[in-house]
């Protein structure tokens, strides 16, 4: 009884990595995908190349291999990250790569008599960009950012190849020292669920939220 | 006799093969009420657009109280105009569409608000309290909190005018403001526009096919066909004695289809 409290310490112990590395994850792909989708729509060739570059390559790439490179072949060029940064760094790159593309769509999918209507109020391009066309984007974006954040999810389970003690991980220690494969792996399976619930749940709750009133229903 | 506000100068403008404008020249005198009439096609959009920057020109020139639009004047040269000179520019110009274009996001306060705190630098309350100003005006005060998608189509356009006043153009484009609306909502939108065409000394530009609001608002109608003006004068000129065949014809039809005259 009481090595199965330990056991279930360790899983507990990593739920919490895993809950880290999304919410940290996430927070940096959100900040990538800003960046990169809009830069795909910018004026100028060189950021519109940048940043095409990146989302491609990122897209284009396993994110197992994207991982081990941060991890493996960084420190020979002199950066040398804990398995945690290597996570977050290798996790939120490849996703924002994806949200990049999602923020470029919802941009574009605003009607241009939206853009007419900031030309002919004087907004500059960036007033514009903050005001009006973000905040309408921002709801087109956010079912797809759900998406986006539980696949994000899914894929912290390769941390584990870098010794990043996460829920996959802590289970196959479990394993290991019990020879039970069912009971840690069916945890973590509920678990996992779980937690990609708890994100939908979040995402909808803040797009019903954000997007109170729009829809002629009275605030 | 004073300069005119809006002189256009021999401009044209295509679309990919297709010449909608063709060397038009005019030119709108100060406080000058001006309706645009003609058949659909023919142009009335596009001036407005070019004159609110929505779409460049081709070739020619167009000056704003003296001051050319798309040019900048560098050393006695001509250059084509910088994003800052036409965000100078646009100061002086205002512009109403035919499907409000108001953000939806946004109260109709905060539609109102927006570009005077953002692009002048008006204080919050000092924006806020003129907005109340402009939404009294049109009718619109009590629905000052309500979000665009609880109006109606006229209470959307008559908020729009108000957003667009609140800069305090000199200039203000109107582009078919009633043409979307239901035909019992299109009296209060018009009734806005007397009442700023005899409270204001705004020029003001009005393409419509609201033949009979024309009549009474303009001081000068122009008829339009194929990019040309083909007609110009007052309206009883145009409206009951036009000289021109096309003019005509063009009236005819409008009758035929029902519009008031
Ligand atoms: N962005 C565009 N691309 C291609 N053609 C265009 C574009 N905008 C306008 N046109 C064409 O230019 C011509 C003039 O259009 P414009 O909208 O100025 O006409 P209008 O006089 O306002 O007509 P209506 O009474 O139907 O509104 C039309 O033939 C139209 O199809
Ligand atoms: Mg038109």
């Amino acid at each position: 009884m009481t090595a199965w409290a330990g056991y279930i310490e360790l899983i507990l112990e990593g739920a919490v990595v895993t809950i880290k590395l999304t919410l940290m994850g996430s927070v940096l792909a959100l900040v990538v995908a800003f960046i990169a989708g809009l830069g795909r729509l910018s004026r100028f060739f060189a950021v519109r190349a940048l940043a095409t570059a990146y989302i491609e390559f990122f897209r284009g790439t396993s994110i197992f291999v994207q991982l081990f490179w941060v991890y493996f072949v960084l420190p020979l060029f002199g950066i040398t990250l804990t398995p945690l940064q290597a996570g977050v760094l290798g996790l939120g790159l490849n996703v924002g790569a994806y949200a990049a593309e999602v923020v470029r769509g919802a941009v574009q999918s605003i009607g241009k008599e939206q853009y007419e209507a900031c030309t002919a109020l004087n907004l500059g391009r960036w007033q514009g960009m903050r005001h009006v066309i973000l905040p309408q984007a921002f709801l087109v974006m956010l079912p797809t950012f759900g998406n986006n954040a539980i696949e994000l999810l899914k894929a912290t389970s390769i941390v584990s190849l870098i010794s990043l003690a996460d829920l996959t991980f802590q289970a196959q220690v479990v394993r290991s020292q019990t020879g039970n494969t069912m009971v840690p792996f069916t945890t973590i399976l509920v678990i996992y669920f779980a937690l990609a619930m708890l994100i939908t749940w979040g995402i909808r709750r803040l797009e019903r939220r954000l997007s109170r009133g729009l829809d002629g229903v009275r605030a | 006799m004073p300069a005119p506000i809006i002189k256009i100068d021999a401009i044209s403008k295509s679309f990919g093969a297709f010449k909608v404008l063709d060397g038009l020249s005019m030119q709108v005198m100060p406080g000058e009420k001006l309706a645009l009439i003609g058949p659909s096609g023919s142009g009335k959009t596009t001036i407005l657009r070019i004159l609110m920057t929505l779409e460049r020109i081709d070739a020619g020139h167009i000056q704003i109280e003296g001051e050319q639009l798309y040019h900048m004047e560098r050393n006695g040269q001509l250059l084509p105009a910088d994003e800052r000179h036409l965000t100078k520019m646009r100061q002086k110009i205002g512009m109403v569409f035919q499907l409000f274009n108001l953000f939806p996001h946004k109260s109709v306060l905060d539609n109102v608000t927006l570009a005077p705190m953002l692009t002048k630098g008006t204080p919050r309350a000092a924006a806020e309290k003129r907005a109340f100003e402009l939404l009294d005006m049109v009718g619109m005060a009590d629905k000052a909190k309500n979000m665009p998608a609880q109006l109606s189509g006229g209470q959307k356009q008559r908020v729009a005018i108000a957003r667009a006043l609140a800069l305090s153009p000199k200039i203000m484009l109107f582009d078919e403001v009633t043409s979307a609306l239901d035909p019992e909502l299109v009296n209060e939108v018009l009734n806005v526009m007397r009442r700023l065409a005899a409270e204001t000394d705004m020029t003001m530009l009005l393409v419509t096919h609201e033949m009979g609001f024309a009549h009474d608002f303009a001081d000068r109608v122009l008829f339009f066909d194929g990019g040309k003006i083909v007609e110009e004068g007052k309206p009883d000129e145009i409206f009951s004695h036009p000289k021109q065949e096309r003019t005509q014809s063009f009236l005819k039809k409008i009758i035929a289809a029902g519009h008031r005259v």
